[in-house]
């Protein structure tokens, strides 16, 4: 245990967890990691293992996406060219399914929601989506428990909900995330100096008068407010968290730099798949630097909503009017105009995933102690097919998934790849979803 | 022409009226079974503005209003609030509370002066809490709660040596309350019934206020519920007579026909600019107000046919829309201001009349770079007349549908004319397209056309068995559709209790009333106001009572 002045690192930070309004300063030491490099060495908590996913809307097509071998040693199918560069660090789970029985497809909907929720059922049935699963093992300390973004402008075509809440709003200007994220709130957690603000001790305190009116009200209310309520205040719970952490001297993350601010949007609502893309860089920017600044260790980013309508410039059609019209090029075996849209969406996917992996943690990168899930809405989109989900995941979430793999799950559930994805990220459970869709096991070809 | 400027003062001076309700008045805890609707964002901003003055902003980001059976009132029942969402409300209401506060605006929103200002002053805050939080709250403050409020304030500004920082804290803690972000209901034992139960006068007060001005209620509404005059026919009778003559009635119509015709997604409109350069910025925000001054004017100031909605060539039209219609429009301002809402009436013959032919009717209903007769027409069903056009099945083939460079499918009826060849896909599209079709003279934008791909459009259809040519045409067969009237009535029902009316005599002859009077918009309004459904207890209330 490093020493200073004969006070002992540990208890400095200790002390300023109880206290009020103080200054204190901390050296940045030359190696704060410990030898094996996955924990501060100073205070032996581990460097946090992160979640993401990553949505783009109407799938592959149908195309010979499929590889057809299993395991390390494929073939990047032309979709996947553009994830070449990092083929070790993902792996593409192919053939599995969302199962119906019986239920609507609603069309660029029922697809997503039994990945991210495990189950199939009406847009009212929305919640509990995986990453706010996840976020309740390891985001809970963090300043932001997630952060949500979407690139087309629309705040409600992201998918993460809590349980018994709706889809979260998600935000549409990387600007804004900029500020809300490294606005004057922000501290540095390398900062040599940390000074908790008054003002955020003031709004922490004052809280607690909001969250003491749940006894009374809980007895007031039927059945439908109380889970209402219920939701409302795990929310106000997350905002006392997120003071919380402001008010805690962060551990020191050297990887933490704060980044360019974005510029002005120019406008709010995008209808380019290019301006879409751009979008998806400058978010990708902002998010980078809040993983590794310790801001939050969950983020969702989707570029539309399933039904997208991104269009090329200077064309009318937009990708998912090409979907459904555009014949299939009989020499190429898939949709060409369609195709372009998701070479766009891959690049972006590898310009993410590349971010990611620039940002070194001791021995590691950022990526490969996290863990992202890339998901679409259909299979084969030009008939709103729910079978043959791609899948992509990147990042080995600190060595616990292995990867470069390809694993195809022929009409296994898709939700045996978000069991497995929870086990690896820490969710105590054993099983997931809901009917035909439920799964009991995890994929162990993948686990480490 | 009735464009008036947001009332500031009417409960602004609420606020100066030092109401602070009798705690007197019975809020036993076993008699409280609330079923609670979220706060919207027009709500929100309408409620600060009464309180505080337009004066004061609210900058930021709302959580997403949930659209459930063809309205937000009614998703409103179900939405609570997510952790992103609960944060941008902290970052709203600390936006309003630095502003109430600040020097520019302490001395009319503070009633009194503290001691010091860098100190507490217990009093002071206890005044200026008494009279906002009952204004929030829509009630007035149980036991404890005014105390609470005080020493939040009270301490924040010891810790931060600040009085007017303490009571921003507090004001804080109103804005982010339940209390406030919720409207409940609360029932108690009805006295004249003793086995039934009824709202409290506060709850009564509070749906009929946000029914009619979508708003919380003022002090003379306040007062009515206290003195237990809204449980009387003859007391709720005053205050429905009062409430719909007031020029805040306005605030409510334009709230509830935003809200039944979809204008929140306005927000995610785009068109590209490289086809319609003249579908600005500006141009999208006229257009939303274009047609809720249409419907103020015709509904609440011509006191008008609501089915003359449909049919009216009457409207308003600035610059920037006048462009996008293709009209001329003198420049009368005195001053050269362009934006200037001049009254606007289209000529006999002129395919623009009423709603649908406006560009917030098919602009909203466009994708970015084409129209969607399809998407109008289901828009139509689904927005006007509360009908539900079925979702398209899985695994369609789509081979026959439109390709816009196909040399035989010129226009977008030649395209889904040869759609609809397919059987499974005819079902859904024969009640979409036709009506879809003859809106099709309006281009993605707005903007009049005759030809598309060079070919003349035809936008003949039939609509219940009467042909029509045009949305002049198709106009006037919708105005006479029953489902108009009743889907209206319905709806503006379920914008005052976040559900559908229950099918009934009650109801029915709410209707007829409706009919009675020519459909003059305000007595539908009257009539759901005085009648026992806005009031009634549900089944969960009376269930969670018993319990």
């Amino acid at each position: 245990m490093s020493k200073l002045n004969g006070t002992s690192r540990r208890q400095v930070l200790r002390g300023t967890l109880a206290g009020a309004a103080v200054s204190v300063g901390l050296p940045i030491l030359d190696c704060m990691l410990n030898s094996n490099g996955d924990a501060f060495a100073d205070t032996g908590a581990p460097i946090p293992v992160r979640f993401g996913t990553w949505f783009w809307g109407l799938g592959f097509g149908e195309g010979q996406w499929t590889p057809k071998e299993a395991g390390a040693n494929y073939t990047l199918p032309g979709v996947l060219e553009p994830l070449t560069p990092l083929k070790k660090k993902f792996n593409f789970f192919t053939g599995a399914e969302v199962f119906l029985e019986g239920k609507a497809n609603e069309t660029h909907f029922t697809g997503a929601q039994g990945l991210m929720t495990g189950r199939v059922g009406t847009a009212r049935e929305y919640s509990g989506s995986l990453d706010t699963l996840i976020s309740e093992v390891i985001g809970t300390r963090t300043r932001f428990r997630s952060i949500e973004v979407t690139c087309n402008g629309d705040p409600k075509s992201g998918w993460s909900a809590p349980k018994d809440s709706e889809r979260q709003l998600a935000e549409v200007s990387p600007l804004a995330l900029y500020t809300r994220v490294f606005g004057p709130e922000f501290k540095d957690p390398n900062a040599a100096e940390f000074t908790p603000d008054p003002a955020v001790m003031v709004r922490r305190s004052a809280l607690s008068a909001v969250t003491d009116r749940r006894t009374s009200l809980m007895t007031e209310v039927g059945a439908e407010d109380k889970a209402k309520l219920d939701a409302y205040f795990t929310s106000v719970r997350a905002l006392e968290q997120k003071l919380d952490a402001q008010l805690r001297k962060p551990d020191p993350l050297l990887a933490c730099s704060r980044p360019n601010e974005p510029k002005k949007d120019e406008k709010q609502a995008l209808t380019i798949v290019g301006d879409a893309m751009e979008r998806h860089d400058l978010f990708t920017g902002v998010l980078v630097h809040a993983l590794a600044c310790g801001q939050t260790n969950v983020i969702n980013l989707c570029i539309t909503d399933g039904m997208s309508g991104l269009r090329q410039e200077g064309e009318t059609d937009s990708h998912h009017t090409l979907t459904h019209e555009e014949s299939i090029d009989p020499a190429l075996g898939y949709q060409k105009r369609c195709a372009a849209f998701q070479n766009a969406y891959m690049n972006g996917l590898l310009r993410f995933a590349s971010a990611l992996d620039a940002v070194k943690e001791g021995d590691k990168t950022l990526l490969d102690r996290m863990l992202v899930f890339a998901f679409t809405d259909h299979g084969a989109p030009r008939l709103h097919s729910v079978r043959n989900m791609p899948i992509i995941t990147f990042g080995s979430a600190n060595g616990k998934m292995k990867t470069g793999l390809h694993v195809p799950r022929p009409s296994d559930a898709v939700t045996r790849v978000g069991l497995t994805v929870q086990q690896i990220m820490g969710v105590p459970t054993s099983s997931w979803g809901v009917g035909a869709n439920r799964v009991t096991s995890p994929i162990s070809e993948v686990i480490a | 022409m009735r464009v008036r400027m947001r009332k500031v003062a009417r409960r602004f001076l609420l606020a100066h009226a030092g109401l602070l309700l009798s705690a007197s008045v019975s809020f036993a805890a076993d008699a409280s079974h609330p079923t609670s609707l979220r706060l919207n964002p027009s709500q929100y901003h309408q409620i600060i503005a009464d309180t505080f003055g337009t004066s004061i902003t609210v900058n930021g980001r709302f959580e997403p209003e949930l659209r459930e059976e063809g309205m937000e009132a009614i998703g409103a029942a179900r939405a609570s609030f997510s952790p992103a969402g609960i944060e941008r409300y902290d970052d709203l209401a600390r936006g309003i509370a630095e502003q109430v506060v600040d020097e520019a605006h302490r001395g009319i929103l503070v009633q009194c002066k503290p001691q010091a200002a860098t100190s507490r002053d217990d009093a002071c805050a206890r005044t200026f809490i008494g009279r906002t939080a009952p204004q929030l709250y829509r009630r007035p403050l149980k036991n404890g709660e005014l105390e609470t409020l005080v020493k939040v304030a009270g301490d924040s500004a010891d810790t931060l040596h600040d009085f007017y920082a303490g009571l921003s804290t507090s004001l804080v803690n109103m804005l982010i309350s339940p209390d406030f972000l919720f409207k409940y209901r609360k029932v108690e034992a009805d006295p004249a019934h003793p086995s039934h139960l009824r709202l409290d006068g506060y709850s009564k007060a509070t749906a009929l206020s946000f029914f009619l001005w979508n708003s919380g209620p003022d002090e003379l509404l306040l007062k009515a519920a206290q003195d237990g005059e809204l449980h009387t026919k003859t007391g709720l009778q005053r205050q429905v007579d009062r409430m719909v003559s007031s020029p805040s009635l306005e605030v409510g119509v334009r709230a509830f026909f935003a809200d039944m015709l979809g204008f929140s997604d306005f927000e995610i409109v785009s068109k590209d600019p490289a086809f319609f350069p003249r579908f600005t910025n500006r141009v999208k925000d006229d257009a939303k107000e274009q047609t809720l001054l249409t419907i103020v004017d015709h509904l609440i100031a011509r006191q008008g046919d609501y089915r003359d909605l449909f049919t009216t060539p009457n409207t308003f039209m600035t610059r920037s829309l006048a462009t996008l219609y293709g009209v001329a429009l003198a420049d009368k301002s005195d001053n050269g201001q362009p934006m200037h809402w001049q009254p606007y009436a289209f000529k006999d013959g002129d395919p623009r009349a009423g709603l649908l032919s406006q560009i917030s009717f098919v602009a909203l209903h466009s994708p970015a770079g084409r129209t969607s007769p399809t998407g109008r027409g289901k828009a139509l069903r689904e927005f006007i007349l509360c009908q539900t056009v079925p979702a398209p099945p899985g695994n369609v083939d789509f081979k026959f549908v439109q390709d816009t460079s196909n040399p035989v499918y010129k226009t977008a009826r030649d395209r889904l004319t040869a759609h609809r060849s397919e059987a499974m896909c005819a079902g859904c599209h024969k009640i979409t397209d036709p009506i879809g079709l003859a809106l099709e003279k309006f281009d993605s934008a707005g903007a009049y056309r005759t030809k598309e791909n060079g070919v003349d459009i035809d936008t003949t259809g039939e609509l219940s068995g009467k042909q029509f040519d045009g949305p002049a045409g198709l106009a006037r067969v919708i105005r006479d559709e029953p489902a108009v009237t009743s889907c209206v009535a319905r709806r503006a029902f379920a914008f005052g209790t976040g559900h559908f009316p229950p099918k009934g005599d009650e109801w029915s002859g709410i209707e007829r009333k409706f009919a009675d009077s020519k459909y003059k918009f305000p007595e539908l309004l009257r009539q759901i106001a005085m009648s026992d459904l806005l009031f009634d207890v549900s089944q969960e209330e009376a269930t969670a009572k018993a319990q």
